[in-house]
């Protein structure tokens, strides 16, 4: 089973993912309250959020439909029954002293994705509310709670130990992203919580026939921290048995300051979260019908959208892959395209564009860049307006400001220069100032032919068509 | 005075709202040593009574129009503190009501008051409620039963005619058979469960207390609803139970245990079980003996899974939202304290009971066991409803008890719902109703049927009541 391209000093790492996802539903998974983040504390709260007692839970089928979604688009088993179960603890942001969750008969298992051509296998996908929120910094000597986020519906995708290396656990992160967000099921915001990742890693030598004691560390919330946080478990763990201890099996923290993961809690600590089905829920049949009907209207799936655009736009297959990675730079891809030509969009989002996003870290959602602006720059690149050097001008332009291509253009005479007779002119010019390059230049020295280029764009600002400049250069030097 | 007669007077104009209102706080005041209410609402009763007067009209062809009602203070009621007879929830103010009490408003009863009740319905003697015991109005040292004992009291002692109560494992049933009225737990999911406070999820259900069928009947008409906040609330066809009581069911087949005299039962019960069967027999009916040698077994199942759902719903009692507070140096010590110094010793010691047998190493051995008895109970039911079509028992194995008896031999408590729990476990519908009297206290047996059969056995009731007296008497 072990790839050794993955082995660390003869071990082999083994790593498994729980992913929490916030699922988009317009109300909680049991109440009637809002499901929406960054509103006033304690403004999304009904009488079951608080836990009152008497009052009952009843299932959001909005959620229900959802996790049917994640189970097709990763080719798993739907549930013909499901089951919710209680799982027990004390916390002060958990109100009514259990979560409701599923644990024996969840609403999805037995799925995969790929990533890369390897199969990581997806245990189950289960239904469950969120806790609220403890927050301990807001008073001196106080911690409060805000229940907002309590009852909010999670679905929570716990992998097979498939994962080898924090690299491979970053992709199918990235994969688990990538469907979610296609399916417009979460936003699959890492840094608001709407995405939240537990790893489970633990080592062994690449012929043990079992796996070695695993540690949890709990809520990583982004991807470099998720390659991070365990990279630095392996090492850690690496160390352990090499100097003759054991690995405790344990719950960890992962300190993204220090760079560093701590032990919470081991295992004669944990929690015992007596689980038993929830009496408030019966079980709950899931209905052929019901899977069909959100078959039937389930979003365009990531490796599709690769096809059509492939088909549609004679990408290749590394372009659009790229352009699918996520769904917002794939909606972006199409927007621009309905009048620009594909290659040269799909050149400039992978290049330029991209390098931005990278250098300022923000996502294209995020960004003042707009599809139809981009667009348009496009087609003037096409048209020869404005010539690639100038283009990345614009693109710095619009990046900051946001403002209309068409005007940053007019406004600082950005036109390129594609008048023959006024090119030829400065070419003239050029030619009789600088007589021993020309000469150089026809005694054989070839290279020279950049030098006279690069004297017309600097007289130009850069605007000069350099097709035209070429041409009329080889006409004069000949 | 029957629900029947109060409503009549109400409608001729006999005696008015008011009237009436005024009458049950007279009786509340002479019955002040039963302990029967943790909260009274005399002004707001009042004032609805005459509200309800001088709109006649709108309330005389409402089913409880006029009617005086007591209500067990397991329902929240808004606005009114709500206790569950317990120190956690002693100032608890819900800011919403119970589906039963907001259906019982609308049919326009007079809400008089909360009923005192064992904490959190554990019990089976109304002696754990913290507000004091709830004296039997047949003796002064008797308990009424629990856990509803203070709505049975209620209208035992002529109070009101009609009272609501719960029955996680006979806490209507044997109430009403130590108090001499009439009391029915519905089949499971016929009365929703909102904004009644939680002991056993999959057993407890609301239920009617009145002197008579009658009076269930129609309580029973305005108590049951399908609600869209209960997840476990039936959907079905509404019948009318008042009017099914001059329905005729024909001659039916009615099951008995074999072996029903070595149960424990006292002889007096026994005697006016017999009785009972001879004049179901005078009626026309007849008996089958059916093997139930797994009754017993139902109580150890019970005492598994009620305190093991309860150990999880009282887990929300923790001193952070609501109810009693302890003052407290850490989180840790906040949820030790609140909830010794909230709970008392009966509900302590079920959580404790329902964490262990859900605990790790012992879900096995206990829940799940105790879940196969339970499926079993219910299949052995379907079984006999093969062949009969209700089921006939006392009610309790004997007849009402001094108080006290709890901490000589807490066992002997708990065996005091052999006869109720069954019914609990499977779901089904069950009605005990008075069935005579020895020792000048009243015995009481009762009807359990088929799934959502609760208009053959209020009508079966009904017609030994038409022919016998026994709840028409009174202490």
């Amino acid at each position: 089973m072990a790839q050794n391209d993955t082995l660390i000093n003869g071990w082999q790492p083994v790593i498994g993912l729980e992913v929490h996802v916030q699922l988009l539903t317009n109300t909680k998974l049991f109440s009637p309250s809002k499901n929406k983040f960054g509103e006033e504390a304690n403004t999304l709260v009904d009488l079951i959020d608080m836990g009152l007692p008497g009052v009952l839970p009843v299932l959001n089928d909005g959620a229900v439909k959802q996790g049917i979604a994640f189970g097709l688009a990763t080719n798993a088993e739907i549930a013909k029954t499901m089951v919710f179960d209680r799982k027990n603890y004390f916390y002060p942001d958990l109100p009514k002293g259990y979560q409701i969750t599923q644990l024996h008969y969840p609403i999805v298992k037995n799925g995969s994705v790929d990533i890369d051509g390897k199969n990581i296998r997806i245990h189950q996908a289960h239904l469950e509310e969120d806790a609220g929120k403890s927050m301990h910094d807001v008073y001196d000597h106080e911690s409060v709670v805000d229940l907002n986020r309590s009852g909010v519906p999670l679905l929570e995708i716990v992998s097979e130990p498939d994962i080898r290396s924090a690299e491979e656990a970053v992709k199918y992160l990235k994969k688990i992203h990538q469907i979610i967000t296609y399916l417009d099921i979460s936003d699959g915001n890492m840094s608001q919580g709407s995405m939240r990742c537990d790893a489970n890693v633990s080592i062994m030598k690449p012929d043990d026939k079992e796996y070695g004691i695993r540690a949890e560390i709990k809520n990583i919330n982004s991807f470099k921290f998720v390659e991070k946080a365990i990279n630095f478990e392996i090492k850690r763990q690496i160390k352990v048995l090499e100097s003759g201890e054991k690995i405790e099996q344990e719950t960890r923290l992962y300190d993204s300051v220090k760079d560093e993961t701590r032990s919470m809690r081991t295992k004669e600590f944990a929690n015992d979260y007596r689980y038993f089905p929830c009496p408030d829920l019966v079980p709950h049949n899931i209905p052929i019908e019901l899977i069909d009907e959100v078959k039937n209207n389930l979003s365009e799936l990531p490796e599709e959208k690769q096809q059509r655009l492939m088909e549609a736009h004679g990408l290749n297959e590394y372009d659009a892959s790229v352009i699918c990675a996520d769904k917002t730079t794939a909606k972006f891809f199409e927007e621009v395209v309905k009048s620009a030509d594909a290659g040269l969009a799909a050149k400039w989002i992978m290049g330029d564009l991209n390098a931005l996003l990278n250098k300022h870290d923000v996502t294209l959602s995020e960004c003042k860049v707009e599809a139809a602006n981009f667009s348009t720059m496009i087609e003037k690149i096409s048209d020869g307006t404005i010539s690639g050097k100038i283009a990345k001008e614009v693109l710095e332009t619009i990046w900051e400001t946001g403002e209309d291509v068409l005007k940053i253009i007019d406004g600082k005479g950005m036109q390129q220069i594609s008048d023959e007779g006024e090119l030829e002119k400065i070419v003239d010019k050029i030619l009789a100032d600088n007589k021993s390059q020309v000469d150089a230049y026809k005694s054989g020295k070839d290279k020279l032919f950049g030098f006279f280029v690069g004297q017309v764009m600097k007289i130009t600002q850069g605007k000069a068509n350099p097709g035209l400049v070429n041409e009329i250069l080889k006409k004069k030097l000949s | 005075m029957s629900l029947k007669n109060i409503r009549e007077q109400f409608r001729s104009k006999e005696i008015s709202a008011e009237e009436q209102v005024k009458e049950c706080f007279k009786k509340i005041n002479e019955n002040k040593d039963l302990n029967i209410f943790i909260n009274e609402f005399q002004e707001d009763a009042l004032k609805k009574a005459q509200h309800i007067d001088n709109n006649f009209d709108d309330f005389k062809a409402l089913p409880l129009g006029g009617v005086p009602i007591a209500h067990k203070d397991i329902f929240c009621t808004e606005g009114r503190v709500t206790t569950c007879g317990s120190k956690m929830l002693e100032k608890f103010v819900p800011p919403y009501e119970s589906t039963v009490t907001e259906n019982c408003n609308k049919a326009g009863s007079i809400m008089i008051g909360k009923t005192n009740m064992d904490e959190f319905a554990m019990g089976s003697s109304n002696e754990t409620s913290f507000f004091g015991p709830v004296v039997n109005p047949w003796g002064e040292s008797l308990v009424p039963g629990g856990s509803s004992g203070g709505s049975a009291a209620c209208v035992a002692a002529g109070i009101t005619s009609i009272s609501t109560g719960t029955d996680t494992g006979g806490s209507i049933r044997q109430p009403a058979a130590l108090c001499g009225i009439t009391g029915l737990k519905p089949t499971y999911g016929l009365v929703s469960r909102w904004g009644m406070i939680a002991f056993c999820s999959s057993m407890d259900q609301a239920g009617p207390f009145a002197r008579d069928a009658f009076g269930c009947a129609t309580l029973l008409d305005v108590m049951a609803s399908y609600d869209m906040k209960d997840s476990t609330c039936a959907k079905r066809k509404e019948v009318s139970y008042e009017k099914c009581l001059e329905q005729d069911f024909g001659k039916l087949k009615i099951g008995v245990l074999k072996g029903i005299e070595n149960l424990g039962i006292s002889d007096d019960v026994l005697k006016a079980y017999e009785n009972s069967k001879d004049m179901l027999i005078e009626l026309g009916h007849s008996f089958v003996e059916l093997d139930f040698s797994e009754l017993s077994s139902g109580i150890c199942s019970y005492y598994v899974i009620a305190p093991a759902e309860c150990s999880s719903n009282l887990s929300r009692f923790d001193g952070v939202k609501f109810g009693h507070r302890a003052e407290a140096e850490n989180i840790n010590d906040l949820y030790l304290k609140t909830r010794s110094e909230g709970f008392g010793d009966e509900v302590q010691k079920r959580i404790m009971i329902g964490a262990y047998v859900l605990s790790a190493g012992f879900y096995d051995a206990y829940y799940r066991k105790a879940q196969r008895v339970r499926r079993m109970i219910k299949s052995k039911f379907d079984s006999f409803f093969n062949s009969v079509d209700l089921v006939f028992l006392p009610t309790t194995l004997d007849q009402a008890f001094e108080m006290n008896r709890e901490s000589s031999d807490p066992n002997r408590m708990y065996k005091e719902d052999l006869l109720t729990i069954p019914a609990n476990l499977a779901g089904l519908p069950a009605i005990s109703f008075p069935n005579g009297f020895a020792n000048e206290l009243p015995t009481g047996a009762q009807f359990v049927g088929n799934y959502f059969s609760e208009d053959l056995i209020l009508n079966l009731t009904n017609k030994l009541q038409e022919v016998t007296d026994w709840h028409k008497m009174t202490p």
